[in-house]
């Protein structure tokens, strides 16, 4: 446990000691709040709205669902440029064979810098927190389905690092790391897209490897556990093929 | 220390290190000598447990390198050719966070690298970002961090390479004065690099050992002159004799068919006459060939020196039948 930490202390930290990990979280703060901003502007417009027939939208429906999932979709581009440089920098700057000779194995090395993207990510979406706290300090909201949205968004983009840092370990070029990693990560969403054309029982499959089907039930405030096992499921294939490609590496 | 047998590593279908033995002993400093391509770094990167062999064993501290990769790992100190530093990184921080992967107590953290500071001149530029630091500064943090868990094996590969002068002999005695405490296995492409810090050195050319002794030792080797053997079918006394006759032998030893022929320094080319001799003599020559020859070979091209000139990529031309 300890080594998973040194080694995701020092790779968190270092996304703050140049100005990328900054950058980050403030375009990333940005253009969410552009985004609350707006969805809240029509929520209040439309709420007028029905008023007059005394029943308003769901606030939860009406703002935060819209939300969280622009949330996901400016996530699956930021994250391949979280973790592209995980591997492909230890590579080129020689350090892995420092990480590869120390008496620490390559799992925990692999969970370490896992570790330091998922703190990144976090560090992103606490300043997101005050979207919430804002309508709840004049509206009564639910906490539920803000919870599980939380989880469900933690999950898909730990998946999408999973994808991401997979590709860094493939080469020492984070350029290539993060364009190969945006391409997998837009096919595992678009998938659901083909699943209506292509027929009952390979629509079935295809709608069901989507990353985005299984954050479904999470915005509306379920937490089902066939949802957690694809994710989860999703990430351990993820870090296991990591593990693998930097295996070989070794064996060259 | 360090025992090392049949080791062997293919990339593809190229052997890089054949067959290689050797052993080292605890406390000794060992150079490990040979021209570029020789095999050195691909050594070192077994013995760290970088990576696995393609075949042989493998121990340090006896500990198997294969099968128990993480107490190896725990007892030796690694500066690869490339200093594997994080420019982004002081010197301090950087090799706080090497002390704690190699499993220093948090306790000792500050004492092991203040240590490894001094011990390696980097007093004053503990607080600086890697990445502003010179070759040789570079260098040196990453020595520091080989040294900073203070391991019984240190595998050192090209330690002084892009230093300038004076600092090549501060770290020439610093790798010196780690003898006794630490077992030092350090490699070099130049014979006056390994001359004046190891007690030993193991010469390696073209994925082989050529030549292992201590250094007074070889030098006296190569002052004979060339050495040429010859496996025989029959190794009659008479042949042996007409052997001893020709101009420019200086000895000849038979053990069973293997007859093993000195040559006086500076003699002429006489493989002919020697190969000749043994035909009329109907000793049935199976195998004629001059290991040593090579040996002097690897020597003229290692006493060459080309400190500072780089990296080269050239194959080395070395001749080794
Ligand atoms: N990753 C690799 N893939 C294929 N061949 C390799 C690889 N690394 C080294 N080799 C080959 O293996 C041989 C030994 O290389 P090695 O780096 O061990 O030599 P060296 O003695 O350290 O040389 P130098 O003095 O140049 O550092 C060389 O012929 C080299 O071309
Ligand atoms: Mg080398």
């Amino acid at each position: 446990m300890r080594n998973i930490w040194t080694i995701a202390k020092r790779d968190f930290k270092s996304y703050f000691t140049s100005p990328i990990g900054y950058i980050i979280i403030a375009l990333f703060m940005v253009i969410t709040a552009k985004m609350f901003n707006a969805t809240l502007g029509a929520y209040i417009d439309r709420s007028a709205m029905f008023q007059a027939y005394g029943k308003g939208p769901n606030i939860h429906e009406g703002i935060f669902r819209p939300v969280f999932g622009n949330m996901n979709v400016i996530l699956l581009f930021v994250v391949p440029f979280i973790t592209m440089r995980l591997f492909a920098e230890e590579k080129k700057q020689h350090t892995l064979e420092l990480l590869i000779t120390a008496p620490i194995t390559m799992l925990e090395i692999i969970f370490g810098k896992f570790l330091s993207s998922v703190l990144v990510v976090l560090a992103m979406l606490l300043p997101t927190l005050v979207y919430p706290l804002v309508v709840m300090s004049t509206a009564s909201l639910e906490i539920g389905p803000i919870f599980t949205s939380y989880l469900g968004t933690l999950l898909l983009s730990t998946s999408y690092m999973s994808l991401g840092i997979l590709y860094s370990a493939m080469t020492d070029n984070q350029i290539i790391a993060a364009a190969l990693g945006l391409f997998s990560i837009l096919f595992f969403w678009l998938i659901s897209w083909g699943a209506q054309a292509a027929g009952p029982v390979w629509g079935d499959v295809m709608q069901y490897a989507s990353l985005i089907t299984h954050f479904e039930n999470f915005s509306q405030g379920v937490i089902s556990t066939p949802d957690i096992i694809y994710y989860i499921s999703f990430i351990g294939i993820g870090l296991f093929l990591t593990h693998r490609t930097l295996d070989s590496y070794r064996w060259r | 220390m360090i025992q090392v047998s049949h080791l062997t590593k293919f990339y593809g279908p190229r052997p890089a290190i054949q067959d290689l033995n050797f052993s080292v002993n605890r406390g000794e400093i060992v150079g490990f000598l040979g021209p570029n391509g020789a095999g050195k770094s691909t050594t070192m990167k077994i013995l760290t447990g970088f990576m696995p062999a393609s075949d042989g064993i493998a121990k340090i501290a006896g500990f198997d390198v294969f099968d128990q990769p993480t107490e190896v790992k725990r007892n030796v100190g690694f500066l690869p050719e490339n200093p594997p530093v994080y420019t982004e990184m002081t010197v301090r921080d950087y090799l706080e966070f090497a002390a704690t992967l190699h499993q220093v107590p948090r306790s000792e953290l500050k004492r092991a690298t203040d240590s490894a500071i001094e011990r390696t001149g980097l007093g004053d530029v503990r607080n600086r970002l890697i990445g502003n630091l010179s070759k040789g500064y570079r260098q040196r943090v990453g020595l520091a961090q080989a040294l900073v868990h203070l391991p019984k094996v240190l595998i050192l590969d090209e330690p002084t390479v892009g230093l300038d002068p004076k600092q090549i002999i501060e770290i020439r005695e610093l790798i010196k004065s780690l003898a006794g405490d630490h077992t030092v296995i350090l490699s070099s492409h130049i014979l006056p690099e390994v001359t004046a810090t190891c007690q030993r050195i193991i010469v390696i050319n073209r994925g082989r050992i050529v030549a292992e002794d201590t250094i007074d030792r070889l030098t006296t080797r190569m002052q004979k002159g060339l050495v040429y053997s010859m496996v025989v079918k029959n190794p009659m006394d008479d042949g042996i004799q007409a052997l001893r006759q020709i101009d420019g032998v200086s000895h000849v030893s038979a053990s069973g068919s293997k007859l093993t022929m000195e040559l006086r320094p500076g003699s002429k080319e006489i493989r002919d006459q020697i190969v000749e001799t043994a035909v009329t003599r109907r000793m049935g020559v199976l195998e004629f060939s001059a290991e040593r020859l090579s040996l002097e070979d690897v020597f003229l091209e290692l006493t060459t020196v080309e400190e500072n000139s780089g990296r080269s990529s050239t194959e080395p031309n070395t001749a080794l039948q």
